[in-house]
């Protein structure tokens, strides 16, 4: 049998962050991947000859190079990686488009506080009141405050309008639960989009991922691919061994998971689902590729997060989608300097897992069809109309998420209740990822290396 | 190693750590923590690196022996006497 200091169960973020951390200290660690790719949530394909992502829209975190605090600074130390290495281009600009009402918001936080007290000039007293709490807290120290963030920022802010459009992108970059989630997690996230803000590589997430890779693999580490955790043996309050589906068996001192929660347990019959950890959120994609730059036909925004209310409803449509609301990003719409080879409109929406996993073939290929038309006639209501342009289209389903990362139910950003502490009730057993509570690419990389130096490299 | 090259050690490390310090003008008594921006995380590494690259275990209730770079060299001198410098 094989022994290795720690197992890491999937090849995320989390978890490739979290091998580079134990390889360069030394420890004889494998990393297990039950895909032919890594990434888990944010991965890449091929698709009729072209390179696309899933997952990602942009990072959140940005910083310039040379920034010395912060998320992603503190992501390039702990790795021992240089700014470079990403090639992270800042996003050109971006909006929150409810009826009649634009909030324009780029990577200057000045862009959008004026915005703000523009639309809102009764709120811009409230609205400072706020982004002060906001910077109270820190990434890595206190995600869990125990209030509501509805109920926070509902006492400081007094039109629900306002309201609703700063929960709007904030819910749909990382709300794991339906309306609302922790204060200190929408403090983290509202910072990470609004405060440092929006960028992506040119290559698009497979940059990223290769060079995690690269770096683990440079400091001795294993991956294997195709090799799926069938179950993780117990003795008494210990993982004794992990044991592949092929029938492998691999002996780990330690072993870090970011299958997630219930995922994780469910590998060591600990099963039991408690009633707050199911994520009932899931998310439809289209993606479009057009003939031409999305600029060109006058779309020049980053991201669009729209909603055709005043009333955000993030929650789990009864339909199969809800395409009431959404987000819009073009990739090419980040300052790259050059232009990047395909031109990409990709919009989502909150979908119902249960209602796409129930069709058949044909009514799920049918299904496709449909809410793709649906999904772009919404967007285009508040971005110029890209449909004549359309060369080629791809759809996103909840159940190509469960197919992507193993999560049950095609759940975004983990399980509704999170572990911030990272520890099970198995002595050597630890979980990280979206479930332990970050999310977002720099969130979820931290998230890997976080639990690595709290256990996995203590003692 | 003398407290010279131990010194120059730590340097390696924090270079290593925080890459876009600049480390010329570090007063040797005045803490780490007032002259670069370094958090908890970045402070765990100096220990890890150190046991890395030179096998000095350094427990956690003399973490705070390690503040400023000539706390941590007089902390590190008796116990890294005997290690040979390694040329990196």
């Amino acid at each position: 049998m094989q022994m290795y200091d720690a197992i890491i169960i999937g090849a995320g973020m989390s978890g490739l962050a979290a091998g580079i951390r134990l390889a360069h200290f030394d420890r004889r660690v494998c990393i297990l991947e039950r895909h032919s790719a890594i990434g888990g949530l944010n991965s890449f394909y091929r698709h009729g000859g072209r390179d696309l992502d899933v997952g990602l829209h942009a990072v959140t975190n940005y910083a310039p190079k040379g920034s010395r605090s912060g998320p992603l600074s503190r992501l390039f130390r702990q790795l021992r990686l240089a700014w470079e290495e990403f090639a992270l281009a800042p996003q050109v600009g971006s909006a929150i488009m409810f009826p009649g009402l634009s909030m324009r918001f780029n990577n200057d936080f000045e862009l959008f506080e004026s915005e703000v007290c523009r639309h809102f000039p009764g709120e811009k007293d409230n609205f400072r009141r706020l982004m002060a709490q906001l910077c109270d807290y820190d990434q890595l120290g206190q995600p869990h405050t125990g209030r509501s963030a509805r109920e926070v920022v509902g006492e400081i802010i007094r039109d629900p309008l306002l309201v609703e459009m700063l929960f709007c992108p904030v819910l749909y970059y990382g709300g794991a639960k339906e309306h609302d989630m922790d204060f200190g997690q929408f403090s983290i996230m509202f910072r990470s989009i609004f405060f440092e803000g929006l960028a992506r590589p040119l290559a698009g997430i497979r940059l990223i991922l290769k060079k995690l890779v690269q770096k683990f693999k440079t400091l001795g580490g294993e991956l294997r691919l195709r090799a799926a955790v069938s179950r993780i043996e117990v003795k008494d309050d210990s993982v004794t061994k992990v044991v592949l589906e092929n029938g492998a068996e691999l002996e780990g001192k330690q072993v870090l998971s970011s299958a997630g929660w219930l995922e994780t347990m469910r590998l060591c019959d600990a099963g039991a689902a408690e009633p707050g950890d199911r994520n009932r959120l899931s998310l439809l994609e289209s993606i479009s590729i057009l003939n031409t730059p999305p600029r060109d036909l006058g779309y020049d925004k980053t991201i669009v997060f729209f909603n055709d209310s005043e009333k955000i409803h993030y929650e789990r449509p009864q339909d199969l989608a809800d395409v009431r609301s959404g987000v819009v990003c073009s990739p090419n719409n980040f300052d790259y300097g050059r232009p990047m080879r395909e031109n990409v409109v990709r919009i989502t929406s909150l979908a119902n897992y249960q209602r796409w996993a129930e069709l058949d073939q044909q009514e799920y290929q049918l299904a496709k069809l449909r809410w793709y038309d649906r999904l772009t006639a919404s967007a285009v209501r508040f971005v110029p109309d890209f449909r004549g342009a359309v060369i080629d289209t791809d759809m996103f389903t909840p159940v190509t998420i469960r197919r992507f990362t193993g999560h049950e139910g095609g759940a975004m950003y983990g399980s509704a209740r999170k572990r911030y502490d990272g520890t099970t009730h198995l002595k050597n057993l630890y979980i990280c990822g979206n479930d332990q509570g970050m999310v977002g690419i720099v969130g979820t990389i931290l998230s890997g290396i976080s639990i690595a130096n709290r256990y996995l490299l203590k003692g | 190693m003398t407290a010279a090259e131990i010194k120059k050690a730590v340097l390696e490390i924090l270079a290593d750590i925080a890459p876009d310090e600049d480390l010329s003008n570090l007063k040797e008594d005045v803490p780490f923590r007032e002259q670069l921006e370094m958090d908890s995380m970045d402070f765990l590494d100096i220990v890890m690196e150190l046991r890395k690259r030179y096998r000095i275990q350094i427990p956690e209730e003399d973490y705070g022996q390690l503040a400023s770079m000539s706390s941590t060299v007089k902390y590190l001198d008796p116990r890294m006497k005997d290690v040979v410098k390694k040329e990196i």
